[in-house]
């Protein structure tokens, strides 16, 4: 390497994690620290009152609901976009990807537009005795649209790469459809439903706009642990806002480095699916 | 929280044939399946938003344009396109950067940076706006410091960036990765074995090839950037006028119990994000960007 490559090289290295260190690193130390402002005995003595020990369970069970949803439908669409092929496929391939360009506000607000006074399916919610705005019902149609693209599109590419040609020999040995699909293709894409599943639930699990909109968090009852966090900074609870923060910031880079084992050991069972 | 890698394809998607001629080994299950899928995605993708077009327009077109041209849905809406459009530029730089640093050089805290890449793809972003508050914000250290020396950040227009900055990161950096990971490290020896400088090399060898994934990349972040709610209600300071972007904007119509001006700025914001989404699809279908998904 020449003098002046050399010097480059520390150039691009030096401004890099300078500026990942000011954006990323930083606050991250930042939020550790106004946590624990107090003492971990505060933190302890706040996470465990009763309105952020309710926030945390409601924001679990939201997240684990959106998940199974998605887990189950999320494969079925899966398979039909990739299997299947009938006019309208792709129209219906593009469909998956919007809502990732639909900000949470808008998420939130158009189940506000269905379901609130004069909404197109009100009477149909109304007859079968289901509340869903400020409620439950609402919460999780709102954190279910903003995770619905994960599923699908981790799953869809593995199915591909999986081929059909295994089912298919099931199939002529007289296995049922059903058989052969949790028999033999389930256990063949597993890691990219595993690994969609994870990113499906961490998404849902930070979800605040459109849940925000919907709930009218009100706080033991519809309130979120992102929206406790918005209603602690509200009161300046500073250890509250910040513990919380810090918890969800957690359980999020828990389930990354999760993911990222998921993605090597899926990695390296490809390959060594190839070999055979 | 989005992810651009598929898990055991390592982001490439081999291209299969489809199998249009397989028989179906029982027709009305197919059709179940089929029929499920285009009723689930129907009902919660399609039927909501048909549902924001006809609030939007029900007034008719005067209506519509009366509520998208408020002064203050004018300015919220120029900043939430102005901020996203500086970020993208800053973005574009880093990510490339970052992207380049980690594929061709060997540094202590390489690891750790791969790593905290995609941190802000999992915490959620109302986490990074109490983040930046906890850092940079006017009761801290450095926000005061800052503050003093007339660049106060938090609560500011470049608050509103800085948060775009942090949940947009990774775009570039993982679209980009790939395709220098993938080009041929001999052309840029070749470069300056020639006599061509550094910087020389980058621009006329290694940046013709990862051009595309570069734009693809500040694309996406664009597109994310003008949905942003979480990290900037919290960081913005939302004074009208000043620091309200579209989406808090929306919000606060939302609130307000103003159907009709909340379904006009959502009409024009998922215009916006449609339309880039759409232009992105179509740099992908003429195979000149990387297969890189939202």
């Amino acid at each position: 390497m020449r003098a002046s490559d050399r010097s480059m090289k520390w150039l691009i290295v030096g401004l890099v994690l300078l500026y990942a260190g000011l954006l990323l690193l930083g606050p991250l130390v930042a939020v550790v620290t106004g946590a624990f402002a107090e003492g971990a005995g505060a933190l302890v003595r706040r996470l465990s009152a009763p309105d952020a020990v309710h926030a945390l369970k409601l924001t679990l069970l939201l997240a684990a609901g959106a998940t199974v949803f998605h887990a189950v439908l999320g494969i079925l669409v899966a398979h039909v976009l990739v299997r299947d092929s009938f006019r309208g496929r792709r129209f219906l391939d593009g469909l998956v990807d919007l809502p990732f360009a639909v900000s949470p506000v808008i998420a939130g607000f158009m189940i506000i537009l269905l379901f609130g006074r004069d909404g197109w399916l009100t009477p149909l919610a109304d007859s079968a005795g289901i509340k869903f705005v400020f409620s439950l019902p609402g919460m999780f149609l709102a954190t279910a649209f903003v995770s619905l693209p994960f599923t699908i599109r981790e799953v869809m590419p593995v199915l591909e790469q999986h081929g059909h040609d295994q089912e298919d020999a099931a199939l002529t040995m007289g296995a049922s459809p059903w058989q052969a699909f949790r028999r033999v293709t389930l256990p063949g894409i597993r890691w990219g439903v595993l690994y969609g599943i994870s990113l499906t639930f961490a998404r849902a699990i930070g979800e605040f706009g459109a849940v925000l909109v919907v709930s009218g968090s009100v706080a033991g009852l519809t309130e979120t642990s992102t929206l406790f966090i918005f209603r602690s900074l509200d009161e300046r609870d500073a250890v509250g806002a910040h513990g919380m923060a810090l918890m969800l910031a957690a359980v999020s880079f828990t389930l990354l480095m999760a993911m990222e084992l998921v993605r090597r050991r899926g990695a390296r069972q490809m390959t060594k699916g190839e070999e055979i | 929280m989005i992810a651009l890698q598929g898990p055991a394809t390592g982001g490439i998607a081999l291209p299969l044939p489809r199998d249009d001629t397989r028989r179906a080994p029982l027709p009305w299950g197919r059709w179940g399946l089929r029929t499920t899928a285009v009723l689930y995605l129907g009902l919660m993708i399609v039927l909501p938003l048909a549902a924001v077009a006809q609030h939007g327009l029900a007034d008719g077109l005067g209506a519509f344009l009366d509520d998208v041209t408020q002064p203050l849905a004018i300015e919220a809406l120029g900043l939430t396109i102005g901020a996203a459009v500086v970020m993208t530029a800053v973005n574009a730089v880093m990510g490339t950067l970052t992207a380049y640093a980690l594929v061709r050089y060997r540094f202590p805290g390489r690891g750790l940076l791969d790593a905290i890449v995609d941190l802000p793809f999992a915490i959620p972003t109302l986490v990074t706006g109490v983040m930046l508050v906890a850092l940079y914000g006017p009761q801290t250290d450095v926000g005061s410091w800052l503050t003093a020396r007339g660049l106060p950040v938090i609560y500011a227009k470049p608050g509103i960036v800085l948060a775009l900055l942090f949940v947009c990161y990774p775009f570039v950096v993982r679209t980009v990765q790939p395709v220098i990971h993938g080009a041929e490290k001999s052309q840029e020896e070749a470069a300056w074995t020639l006599g061509a400088s550094g910087w020389t090399t980058f621009r006329r060898v290694v940046l013709p090839t990862i051009g595309p994934a570069i734009l693809t990349g500040s694309m996406l972040s664009f597109a994310r950037a003008l949905g942003e709610f979480g990290s900037i209600i919290i960081v913005a300071g939302n004074i009208p006028g000043s620091t309200l972007t579209a989406p808090v904007y929306l919000y606060q119509q939302v609130e307000g119990d103003n159907t009709g001006a909340a379904s006009a700025i959502s009409i024009v914001l998922l215009a916006l994000s449609f339309t880039t989404m759409w232009a992105i699809e179509r740099l992908q279908r003429r195979g000149e960007g990387p297969r890189a998904r939202v």
